[in-house]
């Protein structure tokens, strides 16, 4: 061989494209699979449900499973349009819950019944602990000083933001728009940003970062539509799952993580 | 040499493996709106950027990416296989666990502190170390394993002949080695133009400055799958294209 590629360069490429090909994924292939494991006789009821919600669902659904003894709640949880775009392509689920409206909207055909709205949401600023750029609202966002994150307005928490700007008349000028909410924790948490929007109930998932209230955040809501699908293994059983969702244990349980009532 | 019959259908597995998400993709094309989508302004500006980003990226993994084959070329032992593991570390890593580490190395909060870390964060900058880093260990393996496969002897006698060791690089080496930096350059042009996790954990992404193609395939996908089909297409044409261009040299040299 004469100054060519050697095999080596040859399994590194190979393995070079692969890794890039499989960079996107997330962390729900194996919740799944570990939570298969053990009871396998059991009912499973398989929920999908906005990345939000993680924390929040685990807990939910310990209770649920303490009231259904051999039901065993599954969590899948990644970004709602995420979701919405698995369950178009044929993904098996029982319940669905977006952190929109649009996209329940989008999967309306598979849904059964009519969605519920379960949990409603506000937005506020996050700062690293600390709060070294002295952010006090969102009117300091508009300063190029301060290195403002949020969400692209493609996605659910960027309309939002965007809304809520221009309900405020500030102009924000972002160093970057993450393509989800915790992408912006992210940023914060890690110090690279001075400041970013976030939902209220993403503050207390953030590692080192504290909140700045927003004046009016209350004038855009979003809103969590929970539903069951027409094409659940446990139609009945969904049924009352998001039946629970409503109910006062759930509802604590959204509430203690600032989640508001529906 | 062609192997026993049995491999014939694990080869057409293999094969399907590969090419039937390629076909999804193309399904999901819609031909009448490509044009538009591949030059809507979104686009045309991550795209510009992506060959912007990846071109300086390639010229940065020749200027430090050489020199790494070579002193890696020039060590021997136990030591050579560790740092070269080291080196090729960035083609295995998960690319966010890369984005990771460019952060708290790079980042306002890393090694090279507030005031450095600070002017990099959110830049262009910032894309182009990430793709340097992913891309890197290609140049570095193809000048290894090229050097490698040289004896030597014309670098002797250049030497014998007088020439200082910096003329005989220019001279004799780098001209010989001219395959292995053009497939090393395009390799790593490839690589750097998907680059995607690493860039997205620490560049961020904002239009026309860090939301390369790859980004902005991610993004619009949320809103509109026809434009990321679009899109996506345009990127497999690219890599598919590279990697035939990479490795004909090799072909004629088997």
């Amino acid at each position: 061989m004469r100054g060519g590629a050697g095999p080596l360069a040859v399994a590194g490429s190979v393995a070079a494209l692969a890794l890039s090909l499989t960079a996107c994924t997330n962390g729900s292939a194996d919740r799944g699979a570990a939570s298969l494991a053990p009871g396998s006789e059991d009912t499973t009821l398989w929920v999908l449900a906005a990345a939000s919600l993680t924390e929040v669902l685990e807990e939910i659904a310990e209770g649920f499973e303490a009231d259904h003894p051999g039901v065993d709640v599954v969590g899948n949880y990644a970004g709602s349009s995420d979701l919405a775009a698995q369950l178009l392509e044929g993904a098996p689920a029982d319940v669905f819950i977006s952190a929109d409206e649009a996209n329940m909207d989008k999967v309306e055909g598979l849904v059964a019944g009519t969605p519920t709205v379960v949990a409603t949401n506000t937005l506020t600023i996050v700062v690293p602990e600390g709060n070294r750029a002295g952010v006090a609202g969102l009117a300091d966002l508009a300063d190029d000083a301060v290195v403002t994150v949020v969400c692209a307005p493609q996605v659910p928490c960027g309309a939002a933001t965007a809304a809520l700007a221009a309900g405020a008349g500030v102009t924000l000028s972002p160093a970057s728009e993450e393509q989800n909410v915790t992408d912006v924790l992210g940023k914060v948490s890690a110090g690279q940003a001075d400041a970013g929007i976030v939902y209220v109930t993403d503050v207390a998932r953030g590692y080192g970062v504290e909140a700045v209230p927003i004046d009016g955040a209350g004038s855009v809501v979003n809103r969590y539509p929970a539903a069951a699908l027409t094409r659940a293994a446990q139609p009945a059983l969904a049924q009352e799952f998001v039946a629970y969702l409503g109910g006062p244990e759930a509802q604590a349980v959204l509430a203690a993580a600032g989640f508001g009532a529906p | 040499m062609t192997g026993p019959r049995w491999l014939a259908p694990l080869a057409a597995l293999g094969g399907l493996l590969v090419l039937l998400p390629l076909l999804g993709l193309v399904a999901r094309v819609e031909w009448t709106d490509l044009w538009s989508l591949v030059t809507s302004q979104e686009s045309l500006t991550a795209l510009g950027l992506s060959l912007r980003t990846a071109a300086v990226a390639t010229l940065a993994t020749l200027a430090l990416g050489v020199p790494l084959g070579f002193v890696l070329h020039g060590m021997r032992g136990p030591v050579r296989g560790l740092v070269r593991a080291v080196v090729l570390a960035p083609l295995v890593l998960p690319p966010v666990v890369g984005g990771l580490a460019l952060l708290y190395a790079f980042g306002r909060r890393g090694l090279l502190g507030e005031e450095l870390g600070g002017s990099v964060a959110f830049t262009t900058l910032a894309v182009v170390i990430a793709q340097t880093f992913v891309a890197m260990p290609f140049m570095v393996v193809s000048v290894e394993s090229a050097l490698a496969a040289r004896s030597g002897r014309h670098e002797a006698i250049a030497g014998t002949l007088g020439a200082s060791r910096t003329r005989v690089l220019t001279r004799v080496t780098l001209p010989a080695l001219a395959p292995a930096l053009a497939t090393g350059a395009v390799l790593a042009f490839a690589r750097a133009l998907g680059e995607f996790g690493a860039t997205l954990t620490f560049a961020g992404s904002l239009e026309g400055v860090t939301r390369t193609a790859p980004l902005e395939i991610y993004l619009v996908r949320e809103t509109d799958p026809a434009a990321a089909a679009a899109l996506s297409l345009v990127l497999v044409a690219v890599a598919i294209g590279v990697v035939a261009l990479a490795y004909r040299p090799l072909r004629g040299a088997a």
